[in-house]
C-alpha cells in the first residue's frame, strides 16, 4: 500500500505528489436509500484519478460530495490535509475545486467567451462601485482575466466560436466549452463527470488528449468518472471501483483489471 | 453596405470589450447623444416634454431597472410600482426636510433608500422562484401602497393625503414645480437616464453581470462554479431598485408634481413597466429604451391618428390601445421572447450583408 505522506512515480515517469483530497468513511443516504456506504479513498497531487462502476453505483453522488453539493451523513473530507467544515457549494469552488457536469450545465443565454469568463469569477474581486464606473480597476481586472481565458480558449481550440451563443453549439463543442470554463478557474482539483458521454470515437480521442494535456501542462489534479473502460484504463493513474455504493476496488488500472470483485461486478457472477 | 465591420480591427481586449464594438454603431451613438444633449433642449416645448419626452426618459430608467432584475438575473418582479412609490416618497420627504440641498442629491438618495427597501423585499427570492416570487413581490406592491396611504408621516400630514413637489432647483435653475421650464426638466431627466444606462451597461458586461446571468440561466450550476446566490440576487435587487427608485422620484417630482399613491403607483404601473421590458427585450439595455419608447408613443400615436385624423370617438381609441398592447404582449411572447431588441439585432445582421448577401 502507498504511504500517505509520499508520492509515487507513474508508469510513464510522472512524479505524483502528496494527498490533495482525502475522503474518510463517507456515507451518504437519501431517506432509506444508501447511495454511498463507508467509502474512503484519496486523490494525490498531479494524478488522474478515475471513479468507475456500473450504473447507479454512486459515482456521481461521490463527485457531488466532493464538490459540496451533497452533504454526507457520516464521514470526513480532508482537503490539503485540513478537515473541511460543512460548506456551501460556492465556498468549495472558491477553495479551488472546479467541475464539469454529466448533463452539460452551461449558461445558454451567454456567449462562449462569457461562459468561460464565469470560470474566472473567483479570481475577480472588484466591488459593485468600481464595476459600475468600469474605467480603471474593473477594466484592468477584466483584461487580465481575459488574457488567461484566451489562453484556455487557445488551448482547447475553440477560438472560432468565441462570440457564438452557447445555445447554438453542437454537443461535442459544448462539452469542450464546459471543460474550458472549469479550466479557466485554474483549479487545484478538477472534477470531470463523464467528460466523454455521448461522443463518437474521434471526439473521445480529442477529449482524452485535452485531459492528458491539461494534466501535463498545468499539473492539474483530475478526478474523473467515465464509462468507457478503454479510455479510463489508458488515462488514469489510479482507479476507484464502486458498486452499489460500496468500494470494491482501488489501485492502478492493472490491479483493478485483475481484481475478482471488479470482474464480478462488471460481468456478473453465477448464483449456482 | 451601410453597416459593416470589415476593416474594423481590434488590437486590444479593451477595444473588443467596448460598448459599441462596431464603428458605425459608435458614431450613431455619438450622434444621438449630441442630438439629445445639444439640440433637443433648444427646440423642446411643453407639449413635447410632458406628453412624450419626460415619460419616455423616466420609464426608460424604470425599465432598465426592472430589466436588470428580470432580464439579467431572472427574478420576476411585480413590485415595480411599489418601488417607484418608495422613490417618490423618499424624494418628497428629503425635499421637504432639506430644502436647500440640490435635487441631484435628493434623487440619488431616494434611489439609495429604494435600493435598501428592494433588498428587504428581495429576501424571499433566496427561497422561492418563478411564479411564487412574483406573488411575493406582488405583496410588496400592495403593502407599500397601503403603507404610504395609511401612515400620515409619509405625506407630511397633508389633508388631501397627496404629496406635492415644492419648487426646487439645481444650480439656480428651477427643476420641479409648475414654473420649471421644459428644457430644464428634460435635461435633468436625460442626465439621470444617461447615467443609469451607462452604469447598467458597465455592470452587465463585467463579473457582476455574468453572475446575474449565470443565476438566471442555471442557478445550481452557478452556485457550484462559485457564484454566491445570495450576494448575486441581493445586488440585483439593490441595483434594480436603485434605478426604479430614481425613476419614481423623477416621476413624482419632475413629471407629475403631485401624486396620490393609489392612483399613480398602483399595480397597473408595475405591469406597464413589465410590458415595456417584455416588448423591448429581456436582457437588453437597448430593449429597455425601445420598450419604453414604444409604450409611451403608442397612445400618443393612436390619439393623433385615430381621434384627430380619422375622427374616431376617444373612448374607442382608448380601448383600442388596450387591445393592441394585449395582442402585442401575446405576439411577442410567442414569436420573439427577446423583443424589439432581438428584432433590431436581426435587422443589423441582415444589414451587414445587404444588398449583396453572398
Amino acid at each position: 500500500m502507498l504511504d500517505a505522506s509520499e508520492g509515487y512515480v507513474t508508469e510513464d515517469g510522472r512524479q505524483i505528489g502528496g494527498v490533495v483530497m482525502e475522503m474518510k468513511n463517507i456515507t451518504l443516504r437519501f431517506g432509506g436509500v444508501v447511495a454511498i456506504k463507508d467509502i474512503s479513498f484519496d486523490i494525490r497531487e498531479g494524478e488522474i484519478r478515475a471513479i468507475i462502476g456500473p450504473n447507479g453505483a454512486g459515482k456521481s453522488s461521490m463527485l457531488n460530495v466532493i464538490s459540496g453539493f451533497y452533504v454526507p451523513q457520516e464521514g470526513e473530507v480532508f482537503f490539503h490535509g485540513k478537515k473541511r467544515p460543512q460548506m456551501r457549494p460556492y465556498e468549495v469552488a472558491q477553495q479551488g475545486i472546479a467541475r464539469t457536469f454529466q448533463n452539460i450545465a452551461l449558461f445558454e443565454g451567454m456567449s462562449v467567451l462569457d461562459n468561460v469568463m464565469t470560470g474566472r469569477l473567483n479570481h475577480m474581486k472588484t466591488g459593485l462601485f468600481s464595476q459600475a464606473l468600469w474605467k480603471g480597476k474593473a477594466e484592468r481586472e477584466e483584461t487580465e482575466n481575459r488574457e488567461i481565458v484566451e489562453r484556455v480558449i487557445d488551448f482547447l481550440e475553440i477560438q472560432h466560436i468565441r462570440k457564438t451563443p452557447v445555445s447554438r453549439l453542437p454537443y461535442g463543442l459544448k462539452k469542450r466549452v464546459e471543460l474550458a470554463r472549469a479550466l479557466a478557474a485554474e483549479p487545484k482539483l478538477l472534477l470531470l463527470d463523464e467528460p466523454m458521454a455521448g461522443m463518437n470515437v474521434e471526439e473521445k480521442e480529442d477529449m482524452s488528449r485535452f485531459i492528458l494535456d491539461v494534466n501535463d501542462e498545468f499539473g492539474t489534479t483530475i478526478a474523473l468518472i467515465e464509462h468507457d473502460m478503454g479510455v479510463v484504463m489508458d488515462l488514469s493513474d489510479r482507479v476507484v471501483v464502486m458498486d452499489y455504493g460500496k468500494k470494491i476496488g482501488d489501485g492502478t488500472p492493472d490491479e483493478v483489471r485483475t481484481n475478482q470483485d471488479v470482474i464480478d461486478a462488471y460481468l456478473g457472477v453465477s448464483h449456482d | 453596405m451601410f453597416y459593416r465591420e470589415a476593416g474594423d480591427f481590434k488590437i486590444s481586449y479593451n477595444q473588443d470589450n467596448q460598448t459599441f464594438p462596431i464603428r458605425f454603431d459608435r458614431y450613431r451613438y455619438y450622434a444621438v447623444m449630441v442630438f439629445a444633449f445639444a439640440v433637443v433642449p433648444f427646440i423642446i416645448n411643453d407639449y413635447w416634454a410632458n406628453a412624450i419626452m419626460l415619460p419616455f426618459l423616466i420609464y426608460a430608467i424604470a425599465a432598465i431597472g426592472l430589466n436588470i432584475l428580470t432580464g439579467y438575473c431572472g427574478q420576476v418582479s411585480l413590485g415595480t410600482g411599489g418601488f417607484m412609490a418608495v422613490g417618490a416618497y423618499a424624494c418628497y420627504k428629503l425635499m421637504t426636510a432639506f430644502p436647500d440641498v440640490s435635487m441631484f442629491i435628493h434623487v440619488l438618495l431616494a434611489g439609495g433608500i429604494t435600493a435598501l427597501v428592494g433588498v428587504l423585499f428581495g429576501l424571499p427570492s433566496l427561497r422561492i422562484k418563478g411564479f411564487y416570487l412574483a406573488v411575493a413581490t406582488l405583496a410588496a406592491q400592495f403593502f407599500l401602497v397601503w403603507l404610504f396611504n395609511r401612515v400620515p408621516w409619509f405625506y407630511n400630514y397633508s389633508a388631501s393625503g397627496q404629496i406635492n413637489a415644492p419648487e426646487r432647483d439645481v444650480f439656480g435653475i428651477i427643476i420641479t414645480g409648475p414654473n420649471a421650464p421644459a428644457w430644464a426638466t428634460y435635461l435633468f431627466c436625460l442626465v439621470f437616464l444617461a447615467f443609469c444606462a451607462l452604469m447598467a451597461r458597465n455592470l452587465t458586461r463585467g463579473t457582476i453581470g455574468r453572475k446575474w446571468m449565470a443565476i438566471r440561466d442555471m442557478d445550481i450550476a452557478a452556485e457550484i462554479i462559485g457564484v454566491n446566490p445570495m450576494k448575486a440576487k441581493m445586488t440585483a435587487f439593490a441595483v434594480s431598485s436603485f434605478f426604479v427608485g430614481i425613476a419614481g422620484a423623477l416621476f413624482f417630482a419632475v413629471y407629475l408634481g403631485a401624486v396620490e399613491v393609489g392612483e399613480v403607483f398602483n399595480i397597473q404601473k408595475s405591469f406597464l413597466v413589465l410590458f415595456m421590458v417584455i416588448i423591448g427585450g429581456l436582457g437588453s439595455i437597448f430593449g429597455s429604451f425601445a420598450g419604453a419608447a414604444f409604450l409611451v408613443l403608442l397612445p400618443v400615436v393612436l390619439k393623433v391618428v385615430g381621434a384627430d385624423m380619422l375622427g374616431w370617438p376617444t373612448d374607442i381609441v382608448a380601448h383600442l390601445q388596450l387591445v393592441i398592447v394585449g395582442a402585442l404582449i401575446i405576439l411577442f411572447l410567442i414569436m420573439e421572447p427577446h423583443g424589439l431588441a432581438q428584432l433590431w439585432r436581426v435587422a443589423k445582421e441582415k444589414l451587414r450583408l445587404w444588398p449583396f448577401p453572398h
